[in-house]
This record gives structure tokens, sequence and C-alpha cells, in this order.
């Protein structure tokens, strides 16, 4: 055990720059890229959640490539990271055009993702951009919920629509969707509650909330954005597929970047849902909201 | 829960049992796919690369190939190291003869610490604690007051104070605690980065004060790569006693508890396995290793099941077993008996082999609702005899039970299903006996 532990232990030390600085090295010493630089930058991936068969694909990809102009060090990380920078694009599409009044986007995502805190840096986001934001405590069922998004809900200046722990989430969505129509909200975010995608009551739950919206705005709700905690493993690409059969996402919200996490798994998801990756979550203040840029992403795999 | 791990492992391992002499080159085949399932089950990758260099080691060498079944040999070597890996037995909570003990959950934001404070109240409660519950998180809003509801719900006083330092609320609570003589303290603390200096220095300074018996680092079964990061700073920081690793009732494969086990060598102590107060689980590595290689985790299952059947009703359901007499009468008290002991998919991947023969078979809840329904809609001598089910009485069941002719159709489809492979059970030998009810 002792020995395994201690090999092991040694092993981390070896930080990320080291194993970037291991493809350099080979470089400059050959203009080829051999088999050990491309281990190496599979294991870049591989320890950043991207996944072993998206990492495999990748890499496989570069292998292909025509080497004969791969001289320096930095032609064959710039493009594999061009590379990586094109796929995360590939999937944002242009800005579809804003509904009528109330838009509708709906929060998901198994529990402990950061739900209610982004929901909160959303609306600061959208009321700072002169928006009239309400905000929906559906999720009825996590003790303290409710408490939380209305904290929220005063810091961002937003109103909110609530109501007891234990009562029918589908029932709140409906109210707060009169209530946006009635007193002309611009938007209204919805928080639903933690599920894993796995239980398949919780999943038709959250069906049945977007179903009841649909009543009152037959094209609702107009976003779903579906949020993946960086930390998350393989499971993540799971919850995404679940999600996205259980609900027309449009979206990813990346949170808890401010870690050591890169969250790649998100690469995985793209790559095979082609859902975009919207914001990100980089820290607990409510200004910490980003709009996702991929070569920002991509560069922070590397570092 | 390591569902998908243990099918694909599974299928390593026929094809080394396929074979009859093993080489150094399909040794090696087997361990590149097992690399690719610890990937994708989360072991971080310098763990599984360690991993794989180990059993490649052992295996290679002569005491394989010269042993008379070689494929076992591998297997076992592998389910060895994997053990070895994960700890080689439960470790309990350390708690001791202070007063009060004091237990402390850390973790990232998220990871589920205030759920496992109610569960690990109720777990103290069971075995005769009297434990109170410390609200620390000054700063996720509306945190102190989940966890009074989470208290409230389970009859756990929850100590919560207005005030913003932390550090005063331990020492508070620690004068409550003896004041009014509760045992020991569950203090919940706010959810943290392991890069945050200020906030892990308060972490260690709540550490020192209250002497915590027990540190639990609480980690989320979801976790990917980055969980020996957190995990090895946390325990550079704190220096923890345990793991718990949450919601493993999803289908994460919970690789995660590899990693930790091998950055930190800190024991994992609990897992959680929902949302109710009392699905925390021990962690018992032999079991988890066992069912990552497909053997099922039989002992869990047995014990989980003892609590909840009564003995006698087990007794009956294990003659009929064997008499291979399974009428819907017994099925339907086996759902009952089902009902009582957690949902039904945590159920299914404890037991050998249950997840080949169940692949694409529905195991949802709901439907167990609904197979009552229809089963209690049926005349005893329907449910005695389900042969005699002809197209009228289909209909007429699924009127009374307000379900559909095509829902009554797939109830005995199954009940075809369950019966075909309690036969295969009995032929498979073993297993029978083990179990104390008729899954």
């Amino acid at each position: 055990m002792l020995s395994v532990l201690s090999k092991l232990q040694k092993g981390l030390a070896k930080t990320r720059s080291d194993l970037v600085g291991g493809i350099a090295r080979t470089l400059t010493r050959s203009p080829k890229i051999d088999e050990a630089a491309l281990e190496e930058l599979e294991e870049v991936l591989l320890s950043s959640d991207v996944g072993f068969e998206t990492a495999e694909e990748l890499i496989e990809q570069l292998r292909s490539k025509d080497r004969s102009g791969l001289t320096t060090t930095d032609s064959v990380v710039e493009i594999f990271k061009a590379h990586l920078i094109e796929l995360l694009d590939s999937t944002v599409q242009p800005p579809r055009p804003l509904p009528v009044p109330p838009q509708v986007i709906s929060i998901i995502g198994v529990n402990g993702s950061g739900k209610t805190t982004i929901i909160g840096k959303l609306a600061y986001r959208l009321t700072r951009e002169k928006k009239k934001v309400l905000l929906a405590a559906a999720d009825t069922f996590r003790a303290g919920a409710i408490d939380q998004l209305a904290v929220w809900a005063k810091r961002a200046e937003a109103d909110l629509v609530s109501s007891i722990t234990g009562s029918d989430p589908a029932a709140v969505a409906f109210d707060a969707v009169r209530a946006a129509k009635n007193r002309q909200h611009d938007i209204l975010i919805i928080d639903t509650a933690g599920r894993l995608h796995t239980k398949t009551n919780l999943m038709e739950e959250l069906k049945k909330i977007h179903r009841v919206i649909q009543r009152e705005i037959a094209d609702a709700p107009h976003e779903v954005y579906l949020v993946i905690d960086a930390t998350t493993g393989q499971n993540g690409l799971t919850q995404a597929r679940q999600f996205a059969e259980a609900a027309q996402v449009t979206g990813i919200i990346l949170t808890k970047l401010d870690g050591t996490a890169k969250g790649g798994i998100v690469l995985a998801i793209t790559r095979e849902l082609g859902l975009p990756i919207r914001y990100v979550g980089v820290g607990e203040t409510i200004d910490d909201l980003e709009l996702f840029d991929a070569s920002q992403f991509v560069e922070a795999l590397f570092r | 829960m390591f569902q998908e791990i243990t099918d694909k492992l599974d299928a390593v391992f026929r094809r080394l049992r396929g074979q009859g002499k093993l080489t150094e080159s399909n040794i090696a085949d087997a361990l590149r796919d097992v690399r690719r399932v610890l990937l994708e089950a989360d072991v971080n990758y310098k763990v599984v690369k360690q991993f794989i260099a180990d059993v490649q080691a052992k295996a290679v060498g002569r005491e394989v190939l010269k042993s008379i079944t070689p494929g076992q040999m591998v297997i076992k070597i592998i389910f060895d190291e994997l053990l070895h890996l994960l700890g080689e037995s439960h470790v309990p909570l350390k708690l001791g003869h202070s007063f009060p003990n004091t237990v402390l959950l850390a973790g990232l934001q998220g990871s589920g610490k205030t759920t496992l404070a109610g569960k690990l109240a109720v777990f103290l409660r069971q075995r005769g604690n009297s434990p109170l519950l410390v609200a620390a998180d000054v700063y996720r809003p509306a945190a102190i007051q989940q966890l009074q509801v989470v208290g409230s719900s389970i009859g756990i006083p929850v100590f919560a104070q207005v005030e913003s330092d932390v550090i005063k609320i331990c020492q508070e609570a620690l004068d409550y605690a003896r004041k009014n003589m509760f045992d020991t303290i569950i203090v919940d603390t706010a959810g943290r980065l392991h890069v945050d200096e200020a906030m892990m220095d308060e972490l260690i300074a709540i550490k020192t004060l209250l002497q915590a018996n027990e540190v639990l680092f609480v980690a989320d079964g979801m976790t990917g790569q980055d969980a020996v990061n957190t995990a090895k700073i946390f325990n550079d920081k704190i220096d923890f006693d345990g793991v718990v690793l949450t919601k493993m009732d999803g289908d994460a494969r919970g690789g995660a508890a590899l990693s930790i086990r091998a950055v930190t060598g800190k024991p994992i102590k609990f897992i959680g396995v929902g949302e109710k107060s009392d699905q925390l689980e021990p962690f018992y590595p032999d079991r988890i290793a066992s069912r990552i290689l497909g053997k099922g985790d039989v002992v869990s299952l047995v014990e989980r099941a003892q609590s909840a059947v009564d003995a006698e009703t087990a007794h009956k359901m294990q003659q009929k077993f064997k008499q291979r007499e399974f009428s819907l009468e017994d099925f339907f008290d086996q759902l009952q008996q089902i009902k009582k002991m957690g949902p039904l998919q945590d159920l299914m991947g404890m037991i050998p082999g249950a997840n080949k023969m169940l692949k694409g078979m529905q195991v949802d809840d709901r439907g167990l609702i609904q197979a009552e329904a229809i089963i209690k809609s049926m005349t005893p001598q329907e449910r005695r005899s389900p042969q005699i089910l002809n197209g009228s009485r289909r209909k007429r069941i699924a009127l009374g039970s307000g379900t559909r002719i095509q829902d009554v159709n797939r109830l005995l489809e199954q009940y075809k299903v369950l019966q075909k492979m309690m036969k295969q059970m009995k032929q498979g030998g073993g297993l029978a006996r083990k179990m104390p009810f008729g899954w």
C-alpha cells in the first residue's frame, strides 16, 4: 500500500506545465511528434476530464494531420488548441430573436451543481442591463432553497414568486409565468430542484414543469440551461444526455471554474450533443458570471 | 451505481475466460481495456497508470502463466489490487470519550455536507448517541435555515446563531452541548475551495478549537479527475480522518473513491445513496471492489434485506423458491418487501448477474405501484394460476386497476422473466441459498 501511495504522491508533484513542457522538449529535439509527446498531450486532456473517448479521437485527429509543417513547440500545441476552439465554437448559434416578453429561462441540473447561485448572478447581470427580472422558486424540495433564492433576488433587485416547501413546483412555475405576464417582466428565470438524471420520477416532474409553462406561453421555456459543475467527471456526459432527452436544453452553464478543475467534460458534451456553453461561473460574488469564451477555456486546459 | 463499469469489466473478463492460455500480449490487451474502464469511471489517470503497472507486473509473472486457470488468476489480481487501493476493511467513525465528541464536515460547495449532516445525526441517534447539529456556514445565503429545516424534519436539535464569527459559533456550540448533555456535535461548515487560503485557514482554526474527533471530507461521487487535487490539499491542510462520498445513488461510477483513497491514504467511511435521512451506508471496500468486478454485492444486499424483511416471510419465500413455485401472489409479497428496502435500481445493482439479465427492462419504482394495482385487481385464483388469464379477464383487470391491457400484459411478461431468472439463479447455484428472499 505504502509503496503505491508514495509513488503516486510523487507522481502528482508533476504539474501540468511539466506535461506541456515535455511536449515542448520533444519537439525541439525532433520535428516529428513522437508517440511520447502524443501520450503527454492525451494526459493533459484526461487530467481535465475530457474523457477517454474524446481524448483518443482528438489525438487521432492530430496524429493524422500533415506533420511536415510542425517544427516548433508552439505549432503542435497551438494547432491542437485551435482545433479545440473550433470544436467549441462550432456549436455557437447566431442569437435568436428575442421572444415577446416575458422570456422564460429554465435552469436545470443535478444536486449541488450551483443552480441557485447561478440564477442570482444571472439575474443581477440582467437587471444591470435594465431588464425587469422575475425569479420563480420552483425548487420546493430542498430545505432552505426558497430562502436562498429570496436572498439572491433581493441582492439582484429582481422580483420573486415563491410558495412553501413541499408545494407543487409546476404550480409555482405556472403562477410565475402568469405573474411575469401580468406585471410585464422582461425575463422570468425558473429555479428547479436539483435532480439526479437517473430518477425517472423527478425527470418526469421536470417535463411537467415545462409542459405547464407551455400552457401559458407556447414557445416557452425559451432557454433551458443545464448547469454542470466543473469538477464533474464522465458522469457529466450522461447527465447532459438524460437532461437533453427530458427537456429542450439550449445551452450549458459551467460552474465552479474558480477551483482547479478544468471542466473538460463540456468538450465531450459539446462534441456529442452539440450544446453550446453559454456562461461560466468563476466565484462566489454576484458578478462572478462570465460569457463563455472558447479560447480562454482552452488556454486554461493547458495551463 | 457501478453498473456501467461492471458491465464493461464483465465483457473484458469474458474474453479473458474464453482463452485457454494467457499470453503476455493478451494480458496487455485486457489491461488496456481495464485502463479504459477505469478512466471512464473517473479514476485519476495517474492512479490508473500505477494500477495498471502493478497489475501487469503481477500478471505477467510466472505465477499466473503457470496456474491452472490463468483467467481467474488475472481477475483475482485485479480484484486484490482494487481492494488494496480502496483499503482492506471498513473503518468506522472514530468517536472517543470527549464530551462532547465532535464531527467536523468539510468539502467543496455543493458536495452535500448539509444533507450528510442530517444523515449522520440520524445514524448516531440510532447508535444511542444524542447528537446536536451545528450550523457553521455563515456565508451561503439560507445555509443555516437549510440545516434548521433538516434538523426539524428528523427531530434533531440545531445550534444556530446570528453571528458571523464561525469560531465563536463553534465555541458556544461546545458550551451549549456540554450544558445540555449532547454527547456528539456535528459541525456543518461552509463549502469552500481548496485554493481559497483564507477559508482553508478558517477550517484549520475550527478543527483546532473543536479538537475534532472525526474530520470528514465530503466529496461528490460524481467528481472527476480533480478529486485528487482537492482531496490532497484538504488533507494537507486539515489532515482529515475519513471520506464520505455523496450522490452515489446516481449512475456515476465513483472512481473518485479510488483516486481520493490513493492520494490521501484515508479511508472512505460512508457513501450517501439518496436524499432521505436514512440513505447513508457504511463503505465496505471489499463489497465495492466486488461490485466493480461484476461479482455483485451479495453481502450488502443480504444485510439490507434482513433489516426490512421479516424472517418468517423470508423463510416461506425461500421454500417457494426452492420448489420453483412462484405465483403472482408471491410476486405481490415480494413487491411489498422490496418497497421497504429502497429504490429498486440500487437493489438490482447488487445482485450478481442481474445487470445483464435485466438489461433494457425498465426498473422503476412507479412500475411497482402499477404492478401492485394490477395484481390487486386479480382474483385469488388468477393470482395462483396466471395461465387462466384470457383476454376478457385481462380486460377486466386493466379496467379494475386503472391501467391498460398492455400494462397487464407487460406485467405478466415481467413475471415470466422473473420466473426464468429464478430458475437460472437456482441452476447457477449458491445465490438462492445466500439470499433471504426471492430476488
